[in-house]
């Protein structure tokens, strides 16, 4: 059997067998401290700077950042920057957030709003997220029935909900946060973005809008 | 995939007069090694990370099997499935299986060295199911029937023009030299195929064992569509990608885009844990994970275990004076560059990869960039003395080595020899100081003069620094 083989070669090589406890024991200390390792000074900042970090990092990175003051404002930003552009259906996911929202000032500019997984030929989808990185400008979303994956990648454009409240410094305090919502079981993808799909494959040439979405808005909302 | 290492020589010197792979790796040259200094410069603490990266893959690989159990019992949990793959023969088969049980006719693929290893394209196509490469690199060398001759640029070796050429012979559209029109047109063509698919394989970066998850970091987003449209999830990868937890992953991922393409991060870095939950409406139904051993087990407690820590990064091939000249086809298999020259022999054997080891001047660039620390010019001096005790090298090396050992084993006769010897160059090469041509030094003198010695053997002028003081 291949398992047993490759553990045998392993245990051979470290000159341990499966008995030791010793080995076993600094294992499991480890998978239950999770403990961070060098968190680098940039993002080791007050909230506010946070934020402002997250901004910059996140321009750098091409995405677009619109911010509001409330997340009431969403549908309309949404409307005028579809209608802009000459889109006239938006798929959104359903969770509480983005569902509770009053969604006419689409239909006020002639944009349909559909609730479902994202297909092929879609032009743009909005979603909300779990968490903002600071650090690199990082958006942290999750599947979950109302928010399906496929909204994240198949449509041309993604306009994403992010609060500023949402904003964190480094990765790990988004771990610490997705495990304080989900216990040891994490949601089925936990998808980390940032900015719009790109490839330099041809010529080390930068394109942007490879597979993915060609273009990445967050409305960053004051609350 | 077919094993051309033992022609390394000619390959590489064909490499040398190839014009248009010379103009392509012009764009390495002046690309990645540039935007990587740039991102060090700041991450302050980028030194400490690569100490705290090479010490805890060390951890990792002396609790390789304890974390890799951990990491199967984790998949197992979240409804996966966990297969254990001794050979490259091993893992095409369990992959054939699968898409055998779900009927798969296509299938797609986001990018994956491990699936170069075991050839697994050539093997899903000989067996009735036809692969489908979506990274863009990839996919145009599938369209070219050719192989990736970087890790992480695939296609570096190519040409706009290349990329044009078999996008208008595929593509039925009109001929485009702008690398926009042909990326939108790569992207038109890839989205029928996604939604087509039965069965979607990716690599993975890392596997967490406290989570069951494996992470594809890419920039495109084929990955993710590769892994979320088809009803089947396979992610073939290797045995050393696992890491303990969330925290211990994201200490490389702090290192691998930066050391990589010079990115502060990639755009999408991705968590899969499992199939589809209750209620959702997306994802695959089935998620495997194939686990790769091809050799690696073996490398534990060897004199090779250092080269376990690699992530795959690229920065060693990116900064070699050697792959930067001649490319990646040159190797002649899957892993080029430095890390290659080290990881091909054991996979392939020292009789058919001993080559590669010796194309390298031991800079030392690669070891100052690896973002782990592997010492790779320290692995590739054991392989040199593998194939030295094998009796593997051509005679004329042998014999050149013995010689040159016994004089240095011997000081006086050494000094008489160098002598000696700088005495006659300095002879031979007359008054302008260089020598132009002289018996045995061809592989030289054919491309440039040598210069001939001036002055004191560095011994006589030693010597004498000691007896005036022994200051600098």
């Amino acid at each position: 059997m291949s398992r047993e083989e490759i553990l045998n070669n392993i245990r051979r090589g470290v000159k341990r067998n499966t008995a030791d406890e010793t080995a076993r024991q600094t294992v499991l200390n480890r998978l239950s401290a999770k403990a961070d390792n060098l968190i680098p000074a940039r993002a080791q900042l007050p909230q506010q700077e946070q934020v402002e970090l997250f901004i910059e990092m996140a321009n750098e990175a091409a995405a677009e950042i619109i911010e509001l003051d409330s997340i009431s404002e969403v549908p309309g930003a949404s409307a005028t920057w579809l209608r802009d552009r000459g889109i006239f259906e938006l798929v959104t996911s359903s969770t509480a957030k983005v569902d509770t929202l009053d969604w006419s000032p689409l239909a006020e500019k002639d944009i349909q709003r559909s609730q479902r997984v994202a297909r092929a030929g879609d032009f743009a989808s909005l979603t909300d997220s779990f968490a903002g990185i600071a650090e690199t400008g990082t958006l942290m979303l999750h599947s979950s029935p109302q928010s399906p994956t496929t909204l994240n990648f198949l449509p041309d454009n993604h306009l994403v909900i992010l609060s500023r409240s949402a904003i964190v410094g480094v990765y790990e305090e988004a771990w610490k946060k997705i495990r304080a919502q989900f216990g040891a079981t994490l949601p089925r993808t936990v998808n980390m973005i940032t900015g719009p799909s790109r490839s330099a494959d041809i010529e080390q040439r930068l394109q942007m809008g490879a597979h993915g979405p060609k273009t990445l808005v967050i409305f960053l909302i004051n609350d | 995939m077919q094993i051309n290492t033992p022609f390394f020589k000619q390959r590489a010197s064909e490499a040398l007069h190839d014009e248009n792979l010379q103009k392509a790796l012009g764009n390495l040259k002046a690309g990645f090694p540039e935007k990587r200094a740039i991102a060090v410069s700041r991450m302050p603490e980028f030194d400490d990370l690569r100490d705290q990266a090479r010490d805890l893959k060390n951890h990792i690989i002396e609790h390789l099997d304890l974390y890799l159990e951990q990491f199967e019992s984790k998949v197992t949990e979240n409804g996966g499935h966990v297969h254990w793959a001794r050979t490259s023969d091993d893992a095409n088969k369990i992959i054939l299986d699968i898409c055998k049980q779900v009927n798969a006719k296509t299938v797609t693929k986001g990018k994956s060295m491990v699936s170069e290893e075991t050839g697994l394209n050539d093997y899903l196509e000989k067996n009735g199911i036809q692969p489908v490469e979506t990274d863009l690199g990839e996919y145009i060398l599938q369209l070219r029937e050719d192989h990736p001759s970087h890790i992480i640029a695939p296609a570096i070796h190519l040409n706009l023009e290349d990329v044009s050429e078999a996008f208008h012979k595929n593509h039925n559209r009109p001929k485009s030299d702008d690398p926009a029109v042909l990326m939108q047109e790569a992207r038109e063509v890839l989205r029928e195929k996604f939604v087509a698919a039965d069965v979607g394989i990716t690599g993975a970066n890392f596997c967490v064992a406290e989570t069951g998850s494996t992470i594809i970091i890419t920039n495109e987003g084929n990955g993710d569509l590769t892994q979320t449209l088809p009803k089947t999830h396979i992610v073939i990868t290797s045995i050393e990608k696992v890491v303990p937890t969330l925290e211990d992953m994201t200490l490389f991922q702090r290192l691998l885009a930066r050391s990589a393409t010079g990115q502060e991060f990639t755009v999408y870095n991705t968590l899969s844990s499992g199939p589809r939950r209750e209620g959702d409406q997306d994802g695959p139904e089935n998620f495997h994970v194939v686990l790769v051993d091809n050799g690696r087990s073996e490398m534990v407690g060897s004199e090779f275990q250092d080269m376990l820590r690699c992530i795959r990064c690229s920065a060693c091939m990116n900064h070699c004076p050697v792959y930067g000249a001649v490319g990646g086809h040159s190797y002649g298999w899957v892993y080029p560059g430095p890390m290659g020259s080290v990881l091909t022999p054991k996979m392939i054997g020292i009789e058919k990869g001993g080559m590669l080891p010796n194309a390298s001047t031991f800079c030392g660039k690669c070891e100052s960039v690896c973002p782990v620390r592997i010492p790779l010019p320290k692995l590739m001096r054991h392989w040199r003395q593998d194939e030295f005790s094998k009796h593997l090298q051509p005679k004329a090396a042998r014999y050149g080595l013995a010689g040159w050992a016994f004089l240095a084993k011997r000081p006086a006769l050494y000094k008489t020899y160098t002598r000696m010897a700088s005495w006659f160059m300095k002879r031979w090469a007359g008054k302008k100081g260089r020598i132009e041509k002289m018996p045995l030094a061809g592989g030289w003198t054919d491309w440039r003069d040598m210069p001939a010695p001036q002055g004191k053997t560095f011994m006589q002028a030693w010597k004498e620094q000691q007896k005036n003081g022994g200051s600098h």
